[in-house]
């Protein structure tokens, strides 16, 4: 009998993911784990494949995550996460308004123009619209929104989109803009916001990133010795650590639920899934 | 940044200088100086210093976590990650135990790569399958010095030669310099080529003969400029180019290894190129040939002699190499015994241009100085071969069975 294999489903939101799992896939297949990878080119075809028999498990995002948690609940079901990056965890999204401007609070985006990212990035779409509505401002409504779309059914790991509404903020097409924290960092190192010429006008609650979702019914076996390879992966190891560096993290950890309650009320809230997982948005396309 | 001291931890005070102004490079450094594990504590005023050095922390592994001490001022506390120094854990110094950075090892590692001698290397670093990795193989006790020189004698082909010279020579004059010129540029062509193959095959640990070789193909690049240049500047074309002397050039492509190819190329034919420009410096018609042909001399003698002490490093090792140099020569002598040596477009050239003129008694001239190259040509072939070792007898006759095409 042929020795079982773990599948598993990517994103293909970058050329580097090849990279990336081909090198995982000979990881461990070097520790006696049968691994392979399916890519899909949009988080929604994959869930939909953890539920068809096709996947063991998936990376999902955080967006994903959500989605394969409702279709199971609705189904009676089960999903875990079961592992996630330390740079995972705690996250926080922005809202930055160029730094001579007058606006001093959120509230006073009533009015404006809000730069955003992909319709389905979490943290730069729907996590600060949800804090927008929690402080009573509502998208269309209170203020309006210009969408930076690039690459739909990616769940915003393109992080062109915010590049983008960064750009536009600092020639004056947007009010405000939101980014995740590290890439309000990273452009300022990287010039595409020259330091100190933006300003901090909102910041988010923390929230959780991706994580390796499991499929009902995935070998339990299988599921352990995976996770029990990749928490083993050392950063001090020359042999892993390139991959460690591609995927961007400095160590797995045992997945966590307990960071995905602001996406989870987005999600309702802009009525991007149905409570059984369904695709409500209609200007999603991927 | 003001370093503080009221706290038992280490602390620094960026002030209002942001993450992305340069703050970061001050909290890596303090950072530096911690063990695994230790902590910093950061204080700050700029705007959204707190967020950025949580978005760093977060990718960097570091731990973090901020307090608010009585006066409300929020104080982060860095905890430095335990992988911290992962990254160097295993490292290599890119040069054997017992070689300090100015000594080069006797084995290169492929692991070092394109490192600077001495430097220490990331394990994990790719492998650069250089073939020429072992000191004998390529060595020279001189490189340096000899890289020294060369890069102070480097010289400007547009400026350091008088181009616009005046001088007339007769027609068949002129053709013979062109002929010569035409015969040089090849034979430079194959001295730039040569070496250069060789050169992407060392190992960059051996720096100064990469750098010493890098000028070598420089200098070989001015001399076909100026033998060129010379070539065309009465308004002629380059003229004929022979199978025979071709053939010549093409064994020392044929060369199994450097030091075979730097043996026949260096100390028997640019050894003997030295001997031929000197005879045009002293005999050239015209005050551009003579010109050119003393830069080039002084640019080939250092390239003989890098040659010699390559080979006197590898025979002072493997002394049993000398009997691969004395079949070298052997069959390259095999290999053009078919051919005709040098053609006599270029030996009547060399005659014609030393005589400078077309006249019984200068032709006669011009001969007789020929001859008298062709044998100082054999007599530094014969030297040099002493001095790598080969007995009087044995030196005359390796001397005598190199290619009649000088180079």
């Amino acid at each position: 009998m042929a020795t079982p294999t773990l599948l598993m489903g990517a994103v293909a939101y970058a050329p580097k993911v090849v990279t990336i799992w081909e090198g995982f896939k000979a990881h461990f297949a070097e520790h006696g784990l049968a691994f392979d990878y399916l890519l899909y080119s949009n988080y929604e075809r994959q869930v939909e494949a953890q539920f068809d028999g096709t996947l063991h498990l998936a990376w999902n995002s955080p967006l994903a995550w959500l989605r394969a948690k409702r279709i199971a609940r609705a189904r009676g079901l089960s999903v875990q996460a079961v592992a996630m990056r330390d740079t995972d965890c705690d996250l926080r999204s922005l809202i930055v308004v160029r730094a001579g401007d007058a606006l001093q609070s959120a509230a006073e985006l009533r009015g404006k123009t809000l730069g955003v990212g992909a319709i389905d990035s979490p943290q730069a779409t729907l996590i600060p619209l949800d804090h927008l509505r929690s402080l009573g401002l509502v998208a269309g409504r209170d203020y309006a929104v210009r969408r930076f779309d690039v690459l739909g059914g990616k769940h915003g790991d393109h992080i062109g989109g915010e590049r983008d509404a960064a750009k536009a903020l600092l020639a004056g097409e947007v009010d405000a803009c939101c980014m995740i924290d590290g890439n309000h960092l990273a452009f300022g190192l990287d010039g595409t916001l020259p330091a100190g010429s933006t300003r901090i006008l909102a910041r988010t609650e923390a929230f959780d990133h991706c994580n390796f979702t499991t499929s009902p019914a995935a070998p339990a076996a299988l599921i352990e010795r995976f996770t029990a390879l990749l928490l083993a992966m050392r950063w001090d190891d020359p042999q892993v650590r390139p991959l460690l560096e591609l995927e961007g993290l400095r160590e797995w950890r045992v997945g966590r639920t307990s960071g995905y309650a602001l996406l989870d009320r987005a999600v309702d809230d802009e009525g991007f899934y149905g409570p059984d997982g369904r695709i409500l948005s209609a200007d999603y396309r991927y | 940044m003001v370093p503080m001291a009221a706290s038992c931890l280490p602390t620094i005070d960026i002030e209002t200088l942001a993450l992305d102004q340069g703050a970061l490079l001050l909290i890596r450094h303090a950072l530096a100086q911690l063990s695994p594990g230790g902590s910093l504590l950061v204080r700050g005023a700029a705007p959204a210093w707190d967020i950025h050095l949580a978005a760093w922390c977060r990718q960097q592994g570091h731990a973090l976590r901020f307090e608010t001490d009585a006066s409300g001022t929020p104080t982060a506390c860095v905890t430095r990650a335990a992988s911290a120094e992962g990254r160097w854990r295993d490292a290599q110094p890119a040069a054997a135990p017992d070689s300090g950075v100015a000594e080069a090892a006797a084995e290169a590692s492929p692991g070092w790569g394109l490192a600077a001698r001495g430097a220490t290397v990331e394990a994990g670093s790719p492998r650069f399958e250089f073939a020429l990795r072992r000191k004998h193989e390529l060595w020279a006790a001189t490189a340096g010095e000899l890289y020294r020189q060369a890069a102070a004698a480097q010289w400007d082909p547009e400026t350091a030669i008088a181009w616009d010279s005046a001088f007339e020579l007769p027609g068949v004059v002129e053709a013979a310099v062109v002929q010569v010129m035409t015969y040089l540029i090849e034979n430079e062509n194959a001295a730039l080529l040569v070496p250069a193959r060789h050169l992407g095959q060392i190992h960059p640990h051996y720096r100064e003969v990469l750098q010493l070789l890098a000028l070598q193909c420089a200098d070989e690049a001015r001399h076909v400029e100026v033998f060129t240049r010379r070539a065309l500047l009465r308004g002629h074309g380059p003229a004929l180019s022979t199978a025979g002397g071709q053939a010549s050039l093409h064994t020392l492509f044929d060369a199994p290894d450097f030091s075979i190819a730097t043996f026949l190329l260096a100390v028997l034919g640019e050894g003997s190129f030295v001997n031929l420009l000197n005879f045009l410096h002293e005999h050239a018609p015209d005050p551009v040939t003579r010109q050119i042909a003393r830069l080039a001399a002084r640019d080939e003698a250092r390239h003989v002699a890098f040659g010699m002490a390559h080979l006197e490093y590898r025979l002072s090792v493997q002394p049993d190499y000398q009997a691969r140099l004395r079949n070298a020569i052997e069959q390259r002598y095999d290999a053009l015994a078919p051919t005709a040596g040098l053609n006599e477009e270029v030996f009547d050239a060399l005659v014609l241009l030393a005589a400078g003129e077309l006249t019984l008694s200068a032709v006669a001239r011009g001969h007789a100085a020929v001859g008298q190259l062709q044998r100082e040509m054999a007599s530094g072939r014969r030297a040099r071969l002493a001095r790598l070792g080969f007995e009087p007898a044995e030196a005359q006759r390796l001397a005598d069975l190199h290619t009649r095409n000088f180079m």
